[in-house]
């Protein structure tokens, strides 16, 4: 009884190591991560996330995304279909898609030039993201009108001291 | 004995000041235009304000020391050190106000790394940054390539004789014309005419490569201001990396080197003089420069493994070699595979082709070509003077523009600027290493930031130390300026305290 009370445990803890293992496997890398040890993820599948942002350039059947995790940004290789999905991109204007790529990372890749990047074998779209409205900013606008009025006393003082 | 300087210095360099920042004011109302374009309300603001601030110490400072009077030496070099951190601190006011920059210190870097055409970044989330800023960003690298004084020369100082000085003032004592006002003005038509080329080739190489056309443009002026300048700032924060395009990247490499070559040259080449390219010492020298430079990396590339191939070896080794010895600071790799991936001695090569830089009156930084030739030819004169009998006498000429007899006075000038541009990269060097960086990475940057390029292997980030930031803007304002206006205010200053009157 002991023994077979034993082995479970030992199963149980062993399902418990691959559970985590799995998970762990499964946390996306960091872009800084990946610049430091470039040559040790090489040829590897990897998971990254990070926002879309700039212009997504689609070239022929395949298209450029840029990723950017909030430390770096990477090129994400990635065929048409994935990139129109994209409905968002980072910019001054908007907040991109927060996007899961599951690819392969090269350090030096030999189908672009030696660049750093991902080929990705599938996309998941985590957040969409969204347009950013852009408020004035009041106390902004009250320091302009400050500052004018004391930019045309100056002038004005300097006016009649000319004369 | 030191003499106290006279109240009338202080009026005169006053007043040309005042000019200067007067002129700055306007240039804040061309992003603020822009902004207007791109309807965006807050960044118009941000220049607005800085606009008012400029606006408002222009007038005082032209109010209240009112002359009539031309500037001396003494004087022009003052006014040209002083109108660089002037330009700093108010070209500061609306990328602070932006909130993209951690503080005004911070936001003080990116300014002395955009007018003194460096490239290095402290900026936060470069890719959510507006068209505003970000256009302010590269037209200062644009105003500052050509010379912020410059701009005051070619609109607001009268007096030829003082408008020469702040010339020489801005590292630049070659004329390109008989008259300096003239030389200016030749200087922004080239600038401009390539501005307009420029923009008009990466804007159609960027649309194609899928941009859309109205960013496309935009990148292409931002990128064209930043190559031609030997700037290197670029809208996106992967910097050339952004593009994935063998194209963009040939555009700028030609871009790069156009904005390397004297402008002197440069009209040579428009009046129809082309064999001057092939005679002339500098561009010799930076051709043999660049093989010498590039064989180094490669070699040390090579050794390292870094690229599968020759062809991808050669296109990341000669894009950040061109990068380096042309001062700008593009980058097509992420600035940890320069620690990560290249071993020493292709470092060492980047170091070295950093620190010889490219064309004197240029947009380039760091020793110069001409520097380097000169030196050369008065070393292999001396080589000859030892093996010739003592009665020969060993000439040794060089071409630039005409043939010209080397002689001591020009060694020695030469040597004595390559001499504090060598002290100031190891300087650098060292207080990055009292802050704990390996030599090799601490030589590099402070080389990348004297010699006005903006390469960076990574110690250059927001985080870094307050100290270190402010030994890169000293670095950056005096390697631009090419020391002796920064000298003469020191001087100035020494004076103003221990003179007699």
């Amino acid at each position: 009884m002991m023994k077979h009370a034993r082995l479970l445990s030992l199963a149980l803890l062993g399902c418990s190591f691959l559970v985590l293992a799995a998970s762990l496997h499964a946390q996306p890398i960091s872009s800084l991560e990946l610049f430091t040890h470039a040559a040790d993820y090489d040829g590897q599948n990897v998971i990254y996330e990070g926002e879309a942002i700039g212009d997504i350039m689609i070239r022929g059947p395949y298209a450029w995304v840029n990723v950017s995790d909030g430390e770096g940004a990477i090129g994400i290789w990635m065929q048409k279909e994935f990139a129109s999905s994209i409905v968002y991109s980072g910019s001054y204007k908007s907040r991109g898609d927060w996007l899961e790529i599951k690819g392969v990372f090269h350090n030096a890749c030999p189908q672009h030039g030696g660049e750093l990047d991902i080929h990705a074998e599938s996309i998941r779209k985590i957040r969409t993201g969204r347009e950013i409205s852009e408020k004035l900013n009041v106390s902004k606008r009250n320091m302009a009108f400050v500052l004018l009025g004391v930019l045309c006393l100056v002038w004005i003082l300097k006016q009649l001291n000319h004369k | 004995m030191v003499l106290k300087p006279r109240l009338e210095d202080i009026k005169i360099t006053a007043y040309y000041l005042g000019k200067i920042i007067l002129g700055l004011g306007f240039i804040m109302l061309i992003p603020a235009a822009v902004g207007c374009a791109y309807r965006e309300i807050n960044p118009v603001l941000d220049f607005l304000i800085g606009a008012e601030v400029a606006f408002i110490f222009g007038l005082l400072l032209t109010r209240l020391f009112h002359t009539e009077k031309d500037l001396n030496w003494m004087q022009g070099m003052i006014v040209v050190s002083l109108s660089w951190l002037a330009a700093m601190l108010l070209g500061a006011i609306p990328m602070y106000l932006s909130g993209h920059w951690q503080s005004y210190l911070d936001s003080c870097f990116d300014s002395m790394s955009g007018f003194a055409t460096t490239g290095l970044v402290l900026a936060q989330n470069l890719d959510h940054l507006s068209y505003t800023h970000n256009f302010w960003r590269h037209l200062i690298m644009f105003i500052g390539g050509q010379g912020i004084a410059i701009v005051a020369l070619s609109f607001f100082v009268r007096g030829v004789s003082g408008a020469f000085r702040i010339y020489v003032g801005e590292a630049r004592d070659e004329r390109v014309l008989p008259n300096v006002i003239h030389t200016a003005r030749f200087i922004w038509l080239v600038s401009i005419v390539y501005l307009v080329l420029g923009t008009l080739l990466l804007g159609v190489i960027a649309s194609l490569e899928g941009i859309r056309p109205a960013s496309a443009f935009f990148h292409g002026a931002c990128i064209f201001m930043a190559a031609f300048d030997t700037g290197g700032f670029s809208p996106q924060s992967q910097n050339i990396l952004y593009y994935h395009s063998p194209a963009f990247e040939a555009a700028t490499i030609i871009l790069m080197v156009l904005g390397a070559l004297n402008f002197r040259l440069h009209y040579q080449l428009w009046t129809g003089n082309r064999r001057e390219i092939l005679k002339n010492i500098e561009t010799r020298a930076l051709f043999t420069s660049v093989v010498i430079t590039f064989v180094i990396t490669a070699f040390g590339l090579a050794q390292a493994g870094a690229y599968p191939g020759a062809l991808l070896l050669f296109r990341k080794g000669f894009y950040q070699l061109i990068s380096a010895h042309t001062g700008t600071g593009f980058m097509t790799i992420h600035p940890a595979q320069f620690l990560g991936g290249w071993n020493e001695l292709a470092l060492f090569g980047i170091i070295c082709a950093m620190a010889l830089g490219g064309s004197v009156c240029s947009t380039t930084g760091a020793i110069k070509m001409l520097r380097v030739g000169i030196i050369s030819k008065a070393l292999i004169q001396d080589i000859k003077r030892i093996i010739l009998p003592e009665k020969a006498i060993a000439i040794q000429k060089f071409h630039h523009m005409k043939e010209i007899f080397i002689d001591d006075k020009q060694a020695r000038s030469a040597l004595l600027i390559t001499l504090a541009y060598l002290v100031l990269y190891v300087s650098g060097a060292v207080i990055g290493m009292f802050f704990g960086y390996p030599f090799l990475n601490a030589l590099f940057e402070s080389t990348s930031a004297s010699a006005n390029v903006g390469l960076s292997c990574g110690i250059t980030h927001a985080g870094m130390p307050v100290f270190l930031k402010l030994t890169y803007i000293v670095q950056m304002w005096s390697g631009r300026l090419e020391f002796m206006s920064v000298f003469t205010l020191m001087g100035f200053l020494v004076a103003f305290i221990k003179g007699k009157s």
